[in-house]
């Protein structure tokens, strides 16, 4: 783990590309995204197909207050607050139902954010999107350096990973995967199963929102695009890929998925299809995901090699 | 006072009257057992005094409170408990988690996502000794899924036993146990403090009636018999209703 953190935190020395770092930087902030859905599709096992939305949210509500005038402090602040909001109204209109119904309600919140911020262009300019004049300067750091905003987006992935830990392991976490496993059960043991899916909506909300924050400040720029179902179903194949419910499947998806998009794409034209062949290899090989598949994988490699018998020959045994 | 008192209830499913008219009176401490053929309303009847279910008519009291109308979850916190005719447990979790579910369950500490749930020492001191009440203890760390399924049993027991119910309903405990699992149950069934009253649904009648004080006989949703053991066997409409003779 220490090598790994190591290497992740001296990336900018020994890649010395911008183009790379800049890729790394996108994963961390996807990485960051899938976590937050992964509460939700790991934990809870309510699987979110509008979850987008909620990330262009604070992209969108940070990028406007900039441009208003704020401060990107105040305005980040506010933009996380109406992603609340936000992630709140979600929660209350998508918990009235699970299983497939859940998956439509989403879906359909997502397309509404969406036409929102494609077609109200008073407020949203549209297809045209907002434009953010600057990144923040955070204890006067500047973000605009490539290996600066990377380790700004590390140290924000690293929270959210020590969060998501912490969050997985407590008695809400457990209390959260009851509600997945056994709905009835948990209610029958005196939980309030709607609380606890609600409060995770609005805590994988608000993390979304964080992830939304990096991606108006990477690219300093949002437009509808950002809200639509091909970000939400995106988002969704980094935490099936990675592994559900793990914590860092989502790390794994987002590098897979940010990998082939912006670097494999460069080289294959037709690279969603190769994307689509390497999904459709993890749902085969490796059916719970990257990560749980490699773990079980590792350990039947470890088994076979430890119950290999020695080649050398025994003392007394003709051979 | 009555621990559970049940008056008039009605519970229809898209116009088919499951359960007509039902009233039960079961003393505290009582060992009760509900017995009738299949499609009597007996889990129906369970599922509507735990909450699952809202009743169509008629009201249920616990030890003198009306509950009819309050969410499953309120009922537990309330001292109802129950298990089910089918396994309804967490496969992935320890034996002790599944506990300590039970346990979190009634515990303000179940909101709590700051603190590790593996370093709350007297919960899971306390899973630990529900555990023991079953016998389980020394498999506390062993993941459901690699249990046997006469454990998994003793662990639906343990996980209602944790919630130190007042009303403990049993749905089938018995059901699908070899004879020596089914004698473990018994023995568990007999050590729980008479604090504890119990209402059992059991098709098993050699233990069923070995366990049962008084007996209540359902069919097509109704109460049809109810009384002291031997009287209810004894009764004639058992007999063609349940007994088959």
């Amino acid at each position: 783990m220490l090598i790994g953190l190591t290497a992740l935190a001296t990336l900018p020395l020994w890649l010395d590309s911008n183009y790379y770092i800049n890729i790394a930087s996108q994963i961390l902030i996807w990485a960051i995204f899938a976590l937050a859905l992964n509460v939700l599709v790991g934990w809870a096992g309510l699987v979110s197909l509008g979850h987008a939305g909620l990330f262009g949210v604070a992209s969108y509500a940070a990028a406007w207050l900039v441009v208003a005038g704020w401060g990107h402090l105040p305005a980040a602040f506010c933009a996380l607050a109406i992603t609340l909001g936000a992630a709140a109204v979600f929660g209350l209109l998508a918990l009235r139902t699970a299983g497939i119904g859940f998956i439509m309600i989403t879906l359909a919140i997502g397309q509404i954010l969406w036409g929102i911020a494609y077609r109200w262009i008073d407020l949203t300019n549209g297809d045209n999107g907002i434009i953010l004049p600057a990144r923040p300067l955070p204890f006067g750091i500047d973000l605009g350096v490539p290996g600066v905003f990377y380790l700004f987006t590390l140290v924000a992935f690293l929270l959210t990973l020590a969060a998501m830990r912490g969050f997985d392991r407590s008695p809400f976490g457990a209390s959260l995967r009851g509600t997945r496993d056994q709905p009835r059960r948990m209610t029958a043991l005196g939980y309030h199963v709607w609380l606890i899916r609600f409060l995770a909506i609005l805590y994988s909300g608000l993390v979304s929102g964080i992830a939304g924050l990096l991606f108006v400040y990477y690219h300093q720029f949002v437009s509808p695009h950002v809200l639509g179902l091909a970000s939400s179903a995106e988002v969704l194949l980094m935490v099936i890929a990675g592994g559900t419910g793990t914590l860092l499947g989502p790390l794994v998806g987002a590098a897979l998925v940010v990998i082939m998009k912006t670097v494999a794409s460069a080289y294959i034209e037709r690279w969603n299809l190769v994307l689509g062949v390497i999904f459709v290899a993890i749902v085969i090989f490796m059916p719970d995901g990257l990560v749980p598949g490699s773990v079980r994988l590792w350990q039947r490699f470890r088994l076979v090699f430890r119950s290999k018998p020695s080649s050398a020959p025994r003392p007394g045994v003709d051979t | 006072m009555s621990a559970l008192e049940i008056r008039g209830l009605q519970k229809s499913f898209s116009g088919l009257r499951v359960i007509s008219d039902l009233s039960l009176n079961v003393a505290s401490g009582e060992r009760r057992l509900v017995i009738g053929p299949n499609g009597a309303g007996k889990t129906t009847l369970f599922n509507l005094i735990a909450g699952e279910f809202p009743v169509d008519g008629g009201s249920i009291r616990l030890h003198g409170t009306d509950i009819t109308h309050l969410p499953a979850r309120r009922r537990a916190h309330l001292g109802l408990a129950r298990t089910y005719q089918i396994i309804t447990l967490f496969p992935e979790a320890s034996l002790r988690d599944n506990v300590a579910l039970a346990l979190l369950g009634l515990s303000s500490l179940r909101w709590n996502p700051l603190v590790r749930l593996e370093a709350q020492e007297q919960l899971m001191a306390r899973a630990q000794a529900v555990l023991a009440q079953v016998a389980l203890e020394s498999s506390a760390a062993k993941p459901l899924r690699e249990t046997p399924y006469g454990e998994q049993r003793r662990v639906e027991i343990a996980m209602a036993l944790a919630q130190e119910p007042q009303v403990l309903l049993l749905d089938e405990p018995f059901a699908g146990l070899s004879n020596a699992e089914r004698a473990d149950i018994q023995q568990l069934l007999a050590a729980i403090p008479r604090a504890v009253t119990i209402v059992m649904i059991e098709h098993d009648m050699d233990i069923a009636l070995e366990f049962a004080e008084q007996i209540t006989v359902m069919h097509f949703g109704s109460v049809v018999v109810e009384g002291e053991r031997a009287d209810v066997v004894a009764d004639v409409r058992t007999r063609e209703i349940y007994l088959g003779s």
